[in-house]
């Protein structure tokens, strides 16, 4: 198993860092296990992981959410059988710390409500947000999970393949949110991306992950030029 | 179609929810002057309304948290030996009576369930299975404390004094029945309240989706072990009410075909809806009162309702009864 070094770790969990950290590689070179591993969906056999400084290895997924780290997976995980709205509450309530109450307050539930409602428009999902999530079309659902991360309030968002299985249409309309999200949110947001035009559309900074460990780092151009890299992907897409 | 069956857990009922709401609550509070008439008796309208607790406490996890329990039995037969020991050996109290069956039966079940609730699938339930199996044996051989084999008696329930007013549920069914109707209501609104809140939508969130509940914040082993705790305490309350109605706590009340039977009133009834429990219970208690009058084997006769229920209305009878309704 791939293991999560410090020094890979703490890059991407500094919060002063570059907005954008696309990573690049071909499959099975670890980019899915590096989010699992930072999340805390499973634990690293060996290594740290740090975020601010601060050891996190032993926190659990659930306080590392409360720290500020929120993600999307690769295969969409939402509640199919809520309405969009419904799937935004339960992020909203959760993260207001509303999880045991038995009731809200008026104010509270004006707040709840003021903010489902800045998530639909920040996804652009004020539309469709009373219908099933499980009956939207894939671009939508991918939105409606990103919204969940969003209204968690992360200082990290993490995305792992947000465009994955997607057509052009809706490749470009994921893209563009987050680009927007970017432009108008102070989060540091972690993509994993395959498609390589999404991640030099996007990407600020990118790290080349090959067989699980990190084989190039740099800007876009960097990247482009670097040699290894050429030779370990763009090569064989070229 | 799924909307209306879920949505309408979370949002302020539509009207045509309101209406419903207001027949289901007169068809109960009525039962006593109708069910003479359609070949029952006061004593059945109890059973129904005990026995619909019971399912629906149990739906609280099944239905609405997604964890199975085949255990339930224990709780309601702990709910049952509480009343009866405390009427038989400390109080004239019945209302003492019932809060200590309550107070068992929950916090076994919060005990419990916190040893279990780590366990995922098969194993918690067999767990479940495993711990009311435990209180059976213990009821059974304990023969100075509970009368074992033959079960709990010598008490009875009292009449209930508020102020100068004194009610006869002891004589009078019809009394009783409405003394369980209380309790009863209490309940279920305390459960619909729960479900509506932001701790009732973490629970169906750990339903549809533990992953995504888990980075969503939410601890979910805590929250299941609060949905079983809350299940068990739902179904306590129903046993307690069960040992009043007999003046008699059985060792069966805490066997495993009991939570059987629990199990397939809730699922027989629409396992995704709130009242749906309630009718499996209904359609359950008055099959069996009817058929093992004529026969020694009602529960093939059961068994056979619930196999057609569920191939063809895998939500259930109110689940079929809704879609109807919406077409």
């Amino acid at each position: 198993m791939w293991c999560c070094s410090s020094r890979a770790a703490s890059w991407a969990s500094s919060a002063a860092g570059p907005p954008h950290e696309p990573f690049g590689r071909p499959n099975g070179a670890g980019k899915t296990t590096f989010f699992n591993l930072i999340t805390g969906f499973f634990p690293p056999t060996s290594g740290q992981i740090l975020l601010d400084g601060k050891d996190i290895t032993r926190t659990s997924a659930v306080d590392r959410v409360a720290m500020g780290m929120a993600r999307t997976f690769q295969v969409t995980e939402i509640f199919p059988e809520l309405s969009i709205r419904e799937n935004i509450r339960i992020a909203v309530e959760s993260s207001g710390g509303f999880r045991l109450r038995p009731w809200l307050g008026r104010h509270e539930a004006a707040q709840v409500r003021e903010r489902i409602d800045e998530m639909l428009i920040a996804t652009r999902l004020t539309e469709q947000a009373d219908r099933l999530v499980g009956e939207l079309a894939h671009g939508d659902q991918r939105s409606a999970e990103i919204a969940m991360a969003l209204a968690l309030k992360p200082r990290i968002l993490l995305l792992d393949e947000p465009t994955a299985g997607m057509g052009e249409q809706e490749t470009y309309q994921v893209a563009g949110l987050i680009r927007r999200l970017h432009r108008h949110t102070g989060y540091t947001i972690v993509l994993i991306e395959h498609d390589m035009r999404v991640v030099f559309n996007l990407a600020d900074r990118i790290t080349v992950l090959d067989q699980g460990r990190m084989l190039a780092e740099g800007t876009p151009q960097e990247i482009s030029e670097h040699p290894a890299v050429q030779a370990a992907y763009l090569g064989t897409v070229q | 179609m799924s909307t209306t069956t879920i949505g309408a857990v979370f949002d302020r009922p539509a009207r045509g929810n309101w209406l419903s709401l207001a027949l289901i609550w007169l068809v109960l509070i009525s039962m006593p002057l109708w069910i003479g008439a359609v070949g029952g008796y006061t004593a059945l309208a109890s059973r129904v309304l005990i026995f619909g607790l019971a399912a629906m406490g149990l739906n609280f996890l099944l239905g609405f948290t997604g964890v199975m329990s085949f255990g339930h039995a224990a709780y309601f037969g702990l709910g049952c030996y509480g009343t009866g020991l405390m009427l038989r050996y400390v109080t004239n109290s019945t209302l003492l009576a019932v809060l200590a069956g309550i107070v068992l039966g929950t916090l076994a079940g919060a005990l419990f369930g916190a040893l279990i609730v780590r366990r995922t699938g098969v194993y918690f339930a067999m767990l479940t299975i495993a711990f009311g199996q435990i209180c059976y044996y213990i009821a059974y051989s304990w023969n100075d404390f509970t009368g074992g084999y033959d079960g709990l008696r010598g008490f009875q329930r009292q009449p209930i004094g508020i102020g100068p007013w004194i009610i006869d549920i002891q004589n009078n069914g019809v009394t009783f029945y409405y003394f369980v109707f209380v309790v009863f209501a209490l309940c279920i609104a305390l459960m619909g309240l729960l479900l509506r809140s932001p701790f009732g939508r973490t629970l169906i969130a750990i339903r549809e989706n533990p992953r995504r509940a888990r980075f969503l914040g939410i601890p979910i082993a805590r929250h299941i072990w609060l949905s079983f705790t809350f299940s068990t305490f739902f179904t306590a309350a129903a046993g307690a009410l069960y040992a009043l109605l007999n003046n008699f706590a059985d060792p069966s009340t805490l066997y495993y075909v009991i939570s059987g039977d629990i199990v397939i009133m809730a699922v027989m009834g629409g396992m995704r809806s709130f009242w749906g429990p309630l009718i499996g219970a209904f359609v359950f208690v008055v099959l069996q009162d009817t058929i093992s009058s004529m026969t020694v084997n009602w529960m093939s006769f059961i068994g056979l309702v619930f196999v057609v229920v569920v191939l063809f209305f895998p939500r259930g009878i109110l689940g079929f009864i809704r879609r109807r309704a919406a077409t």
